[in-house]
């Protein structure tokens, strides 16, 4: 069959980064793709070798809007593993909320974008209607909405007051039962079956391979948590669950997710109750010379932050390792072979960050088919109406 | 198996090509390895000791370029990283581990156009970040590095 | 004013241009369209092709692989089309305008009508910034 070539992005309307695939489709059928990335970096790593160690944290917060606190959360842990200090139990358990906080409201970002590629748009509106009740409650903690700016190097900046605790447990327990319905919504939709199980299967050997991580890997039955397999700050004071699927498809990297963000309203609400009486800050002033690695999970994987110091107050490397580096490569097992209409999905699958890392509107070039990317949506949401119609 | 023996079977089995070995604390290790035996070490790690790969990361010591690949062993939490330090010549050559495992494709890219590392066996070698217009001997994390556009503006204007 | 740009003042359709940001403004964007604050009521629908919108939001320190890309993007929109500058980075470039990648800001490429300054604007802030647009058409 003649093949045809399906170039997307680098601008799509609905995710919010540039970026470039190349799709090489037989009929339907996806053959090949080719990813490329770049139109997001910004040379964050040379910046943060002209900063001194306390300025970092606020740089690294701008890697991504989404993750703002994995990053600096990973280098102030790659920063104390120099010296090797550890923070006192009252910031330890404020570093777990506000990350625990992050993850839910990414998680629910991340569910609302997906129902919406899929034609739900009630599911995207909901999600981001309770994302915002978590924005209130991390508003009330830290005083932002988004870039929390609450890490440093030994400690956190800012101290939650006692007063403060009762409002933020009363908005986080208003959502769990908007939660749980919007859950039951979801996993017992049949058109949503229809849609996402045995699309997009992501084999437990190519996860290996690829290195997968964060939930893209966990829903391949691959047991890896860091925050698990190496506790940092209150992990391991909490009790909760890892959550794994077995198949690896879009529909369980949902699931994964779903369940994931009542584990994090567990961990959050015991951190709340639990807060030790101590300290909040190590007051830290010189930085020996040594390196340091700090890994984290973050919402999408395992963030990784490698710092060097030579004495100076400032660090003279600095590698940051986004989750979705890991994670974008695994489209090329995927993709492949499946159909153009699923391709919307199983690319939002994996949660891709590409700010981290480093859209879909298809661009006219001569002699080759051209969708723009609001018709690879729709093409998308059609096919869930033809299920629909078919199912009912 | 447990830490010691993995410490003791990686000291055993690379005698020859471990130039240092830093035990820095329970859960970091830090192994310089010669070059030329770095893609053997590596195999081990991640094919019998069933290690994840993180990430590799360059820098530029002036001296010398160095390059860190790190492992985690994840059941008993270890990071094992292992440091290569390439000599400044003018082309800077390492062997690529992309052909043992897929997750060092697009960093062996990044460390190529970023800091000039040439990675032998990689099978698409190509700029991954940078613009096509970069000019081919700039390296921006080199320390030698120097601004090569003239229109740019670094000033806020106030 | 023009017979043209008043005809767009009714329901202004916007385009969303990420030029190498950090998310977070483009995420609030998103988020004027959620239920909370939900600017659809007002007429104005985030679209999915430079050739419908009358607006273009610009957010991001335009990178050197981006910048022919908005030069591109902003040929393809029909005139009038009024720029909106997002967020601290397509103003100034705050924090990254010492970054290699990142040579000038976004008004040294297109004309830019109304800065939104923030880091990231509160959905709040992109509203008023929206209407003070339409408050400077007007006049």
């Amino acid at each position: 069959m003649k093949k045809t070539i399906v170039p997307i992005g680098p601008y799509h309307p609905l995710q919010e980064e540039p970026e470039f695939f190349t799709l090489t489709v037989e009929g339907e059928k996806i053959t090949d793709i080719d990813v490329a990335v770049g139109y997001n970096h910004r040379g964050i790593e040379k910046l943060s070798e002209e900063k001194t160690f306390d300025q970092v944290p606020f740089v690294v917060e701008r890697i991504c809007g989404i993750c703002s606190t994995s990053h600096p959360l990973a280098y102030v842990r790659a920063v104390e593993d120099i010296i090797p200090v550890t923070v006192p139990p009252r910031a330890q358990f404020i570093r777990t909320i506000i990350a625990e906080g992050e993850r839910i409201h990414s998680h629910l970002l991340w569910l609302g974008l997906a129902g919406h590629f899929l034609g739900y748009n009630t599911v995207y509106m909901w999600a981001w209607k309770l994302r915002e009740e978590i924005l209130d409650a991390m508003e009330i903690l830290s005083g932002n909405r988004n870039n929390y700016a609450m890490f440093k190097p030994g400690g956190v900046r800012r101290n939650i007051k006692k007063e403060d605790i009762p409002p933020v447990i009363k908005k986080i327990d208003s959502i769990i039962s908007t939660l749980t319905m919007l859950k039951k919504a979801v996993v017992d939709d049949p058109v949503l079956h229809a849609r996402t199980k045995g699309v997009g299967i992501l084999k437990k050997e190519d996860a290996i391979s690829y290195s997968a991580l964060g939930p893209t890997a966990r829903a391949s039955g691959i047991r890896r948590d860091v925050r698990k397999d190496s506790p940092y700050e209150a992990y391991d004071k909490v009790e909760w669950q890892i959550i794994t699927m077995q198949s690896g498809d879009v529909f369980d990297k949902l699931v994964v997710r779903v369940l994931e963000i009542f584990e994090s309203i567990k961990i959050i609400k015991y951190c709340l109750q639990n807060l030790p009486d101590t300290e909040i800050d190590l007051n830290l002033e010189d930085i020996p010379p040594g390196e340091g690695i700090g890994h984290i999970e973050a919402p999408r994987g395992e963030c990784f932050h490698y710092v060097r110091s030579d004495g100076t107050n400032r660090p003279i490397r600095h590698k940051v390792r986004a989750p979705t580096f890991m994670n974008l490569p695994t489209y090329k097992s995927t993709i492949v072979g499946q159909t153009i209409s699923d391709a919307t999905i199983i690319l939002a699958a994996i949660d891709p960050c590409y700010c981290c890392t480093e859209r879909i509107a298809v661009l006219n070039k001569k002699g080759k088919r051209i969708y723009s990317g609001e018709g690879l949506v729709r093409l998308s949401q059609e096919k869930t109406e033809k299920i629909r119609g078919q199912l009912q | 198996m447990n830490r010691e023996q993995i410490v003791k079977e990686l000291k055993d089995l690379f005698k020859e090509d471990i130039v240092d070995f830093f035990d820095k604390s329970e859960k970091r290790i830090y192994i310089e390895v010669k070059p030329e035996s770095m893609l053997k070490v590596a195999t081990h790690i991640f094919k019998t000791l069933k290690a994840r790969f993180n990430i590799a990361s360059g820098i530029d010591t002036r001296l010398d370029i160095e390059i860190l690949y790190h492992f985690t062993v994840e059941d008993i939490n270890l990071l094992i990283s292992l440091r290569v330090k390439l000599p400044k010549k003018k082309s800077i050559e390492i062997d690529s581990l992309t052909p043992i495992m897929k997750g060092a494709d697009w960093v062996e890219r990044e460390i190529h156009e970023l800091l000039g590392v040439k990675f032998t066996g990689h099978p698409n070698l190509k700029r991954l970040l940078l613009p096509d217009e970069w000019p081919k001997d700039s390296y921006p994390l080199r320390r030698d590095y120097k601004e090569w556009d003239k229109g740019a503006i670094r000033d806020r204007g106030v | 004013m023009g017979i043209k740009l008043k005809a767009l003042l009714k329901s202004p359709w916007v385009f969303h241009l990420s030029t190498g940001s950090c998310n977070n403004c483009d995420i609030e964007i998103l988020d004027c369209l959620t239920p909370r604050f939900d600017i659809e009521r007002f007429g104005m629908v985030l679209v999915g092709s430079i050739r419908h919108a009358d607006v273009l939001l610009v957010t991001g320190s335009a990178n050197r692989k981006c910048i022919p890309k908005i030069k591109k993007l902003y040929e393809q929109a029909p005139k009038p089309c009024l720029v909106v500058a997002i967020g601290e980075c397509a103003l100034s470039r705050g924090m990254f305008i010492n970054s290699y990648n990142c040579p000038v800001p976004v008004d040294k490429i297109i004309p830019v009508d109304v800065y939104i300054p923030g880091c990231p604007p509160k959905p709040e802030a992109i509203i008023a910034g929206i209407v003070k647009l339409i408050g400077k058409i007007k006049k």
